[in-house]
């Protein structure tokens, strides 16, 4: 393990390691554009040159000290680019020496001299690490007078991406990144000099899996989303973490919010999980739902018509038909979509009070969906912890696989559907006619709400606080990013500027205030109707009695969760160790 | 010694004691305004038109190809009384980013004149515009039909914003 020296601070550094790695893992901050921790070395930028020194070895082999005792260091005299050394035992780098200074502010002036500077058009702004380093690192002002090299912009890539050859780098990043992890090798360097440009193959597109990453990793706004062009200034909009409800890898996410309004999704770096990527599907289909078709208040059915009610009256009127049934007439179906907290307290509300044993959760396999890098056949993001956490039918109860016949055999009459749309079972949604009382937890107008009797309005993903378990049985934990009536006061000053000082008479504020509770509210306020009265106040306090009670949970907490960026199931007393992780941009647009 | 006279009354020479002379004095005064040139200005009936260097209404300039804004959203940023709010949208021309909504709530705006300064392509100016008057706090909200105006109306300002920004 050599022994090395960033401006003055003692680093152990990992054997074969470069010396921008070796600082990223301690928490120094080199200036770079090119270099990608998952990326090959490709060393074009030359932004992150630094002063390379070693000991200096006088003829018998010994290291020459100075007066004091310390080791005489002898420095290259060239600048070195850090993302190419590796480092070497004794090795100094200094970082903020003049001449570093100098060689940064003469590099950023060449990337500025053909950059069109039109920052106010660009979505990247307030995101951006070249606008970030000539805040930091550059001269403020350019010698160039000359016009500047102009390249075409609004360039289509693909169906997801929009590409402007002006305000490129030539950093290289999405040609490595099309070659190396997404393994589409359609993008290339064309020309010389300041004339170089990043083409497309002749005839092809850059229209994989995932090709947006590309959007992320360009340091610059050369790469603009199709789905995302000009909707917000992100300086306009709040980024609150949460965890991809797209598939059961649960890669972690920011969800971009404006007005109340999912805007868009960008990927957290995980080291564990989804490393720095996620795929175009999480990023574009996962929150239409959340914003659009939503069920805004509970509704029970009156003369043919579903018509809008008081959380108490659909809470009564809930409590008073289930009442008439006996515990085995009743069917309780879980959700993977939904968090371990709802269907614990699901789980819970069916054997304490419903005392049935009829209760199973649906699973969701595609195997189309999943593929060899991120993507997996479990469309629900928590099939494993709903599982885990009760959701599976006693020993004499129905079961997803008997439902249907039971259902067309009258033995069960009624269904309580907990935020799924049961689309991927066909067999089911055909029984539905069959039944005599239908209450669902929903949040989008479907097929099921049309049927159902009485629909509380549930919150989705990302209204609400909760864990998710992935498919390696990681549990992760994640927050709400939307306001809704439930969690106003808690998300208040979460939310950007714009959604936290807006006022009544501001068009902008002007959003829905959705009338929605999570999952375990709604059966909280129905266990009352039966009466119980549970003592949870937020979803933390259920999380509390899921590790108190459940084995594998034992030890885990919300602060646990959040320190590791998840814990795998039962390992909460070894988890696996922290991994620094690397921050494209150093500066928070809010 | 010399005891501080305190009280308005002890201050009054005798002559302000006894009250009418003073009366009189006043009276001088006041008809000797009646020669003096008049500042009174008949508003509404008589207008002022300001210099360049005035703060009145933000406005958008628009030339003959369009506005100049490409709803960058920096007026927006720096509004100290969020008064504007920007949407951006795509369009064809050569800036490819155009404000679809431009909308500013005059009941905030308090002429700070922020939005000029933060402009970065003189898209947003402050106008000599101060007659100001709304019937409702809807009214209040300005559009982008009511903020753009033609940029020879306001040659003053961008005159003056040449000379002195």
């Amino acid at each position: 393990m050599p022994r090395i020296f960033i401006d003055g601070k003692e680093i152990e550094a990992a054997q074969g390691q470069t010396v921008i790695e070796a600082a990223y893992a301690n928490g120094i901050q080199i200036t770079h554009f090119c270099w990608h921790p998952e990326l090959t070395i490709s060393g074009n930028c030359r932004m992150c040159l630094v002063e390379v020194g070693m000991p200096k070895r006088l003829p018998d082999g010994n290291y020459q000290n100075d007066e004091s005792g310390n080791p005489v260091i002898s420095y290259f005299p060239k600048l070195q680019i850090a993302c190419a050394t590796v480092v070497s035992e004794g090795m100094h780098i200094r970082t903020k020496t003049d001449s570093v200074v100098h060689a940064q502010e003469a590099v950023m002036e060449f990337f500025l001299i053909n950059h069109p500077l039109d920052c106010p058009i660009c979505d990247e702004a307030g995101q951006c690490k070249l606008q970030e380093y000539a805040y930091c690192h550059s001269r403020g002002e350019s010698r160039f007078e000359d016009e500047k090299v102009h390249a075409p912009k609004m360039q289509s890539w693909g169906p997801t991406i929009m590409f402007d050859a002006e305000r490129c780098i030539k950093c290289s990043r999405c040609i490595r990144f099309a070659q190396e992890i997404a393994g589409q090798d359609v993008l290339t360097f064309v020309n010389r000099g300041d004339h170089v440009k990043i083409e497309l193959f002749p005839g092809k597109q850059f229209d994989n899996p995932y090709s947006m990453n590309v959007i992320d990793i360009c340091p610059v706004g050369a790469l603009t989303s199709k789905d995302f062009r000009f909707k917000s200034r992100v300086w306009d909009m709040s980024f609150n973490d949460s965890i991809c409800p797209g598939c059961a890898r649960g890669c972690n996410i920011k969800i971009g919010v404006r007005n109340n309004e999912i805007l868009r999704i960008e990927p957290r770096s995980n080291p564990g999980v989804n490393k720095y990527w996620m795929c175009d599907y999480g990023r574009l289909n996962t929150y239409k739902n959340v914003n659009d078709n939503r069920i805004t208040s509970p509704m029970i059915r009156w003369k043919d018509g579903l018509i809008q009610c008081s959380w108490d009256e659909a809470v009564s009127k809930a409590a008073d038909l289930m009442k008439k049934y006996k515990p085995d007439e009743i069917m309780v179906l879980g959700a993977s979509r939904a968090t371990n907290e709802g269907n614990y307290i699901l789980s819970k509300f069916a054997r304490e009070i419903l005392k049935t044993d009829n209760i199973d959760l649906i699973s969701d396999i595609d195997d189309s969906f999943g593929d060899d890098f991120l993507k997996v056949s479990d469309k629900k993001p928590n099939y494993k912890g709903a599982f885990e956490v009760g959701i599976v039918p006693g020993d004499s109860g129905v079961s997803m696989n008997n439902l249907a016949e039971n259902m067309r055999f009258k033995n069960i009459k009624v269904l309580y559907v907990m935020t799924d749309l049961l689309i991927s079972h066909r067999p089911l949604l055909d029984e539905l006619d069959d039944l005599e009382l239908l209450i669902v937890h929903a949040q989008n107008n479907t097929y099921l709400t049309e049927k159902a009797d009485i629909i509380f309005a549930s919150s989705t993903f990302a209204e609400v606080e909760g864990t998710f378990v992935n498919i390696d049985k990681r549990v992760q934990h994640f927050g709400p990013a939307l306001i809704t009536a439930e969690n106003l006061r808690h998300m208040g000053m979460k939310m950007s500027r714009l959604d936290k000082f807006g006022a009544p008479n501001d068009r902008w504020t002007q959003h829905d205030l959705r009338e929605c509770l999570p999952n375990w509210k709604i059966l909280m306020l129905l266990a009352e109707q039966f009466g119980v009265k549970w003592e949870y106040k937020k979803a933390n306090d259920i999380f509390r009695e899921i590790s108190a009670n459940i084995e594998s949970f034992k030890g885990m907490t919300y602060e646990l969760l959040d320190e590791y960026q998840g814990i795998v199931l039962g390992k909460a007393d070894t988890p696996a160790p922290k991994i620094n992780k690397y921050v494209s941009y150093v500066m928070k647009p809010n | 010694m010399n005891r501080i006279k305190n009280t308005e009354l002890e201050r009054l020479t005798f002559w302000q004691k006894i009250y009418l002379p003073e009366i009189v004095r006043g009276m001088g005064i006041t008809l000797k305004q009646v020669f003096e040139p008049k500042f009174t200005r008949q508003y509404p009936e008589e207008k002022w038109t300001p210099e360049g260097s005035y703060r009145g209404r933000p406005v958008l300039v628009e030339e003959e190809d369009g506005e100049r804004c490409v709803a960058c959203g920096l007026c927006s940023r720096v509004c100290p009384a969020l008064a504007i709010e920007v949407q951006a949208g795509e369009t064809d021309r050569n800036k490819e980013r155009y404000p679809v909504k431009f909308e500013i709530n005059m009941l905030r705006c308090i002429f700070c004149g922020f939005c000029e300064e933060v402009c970065p392509e003189e898209a947003i100016v402050m106008s000599k515009d101060y007659h100001l008057v709304f019937q409702s706090q809807e009214d209040a909200i300005l559009g982008k039909e009511k903020l753009l105006v033609p940029i020879s109306k306001l040659r003053d300002r961008l005159e003056f914003l040449r000379q002195y920004k």
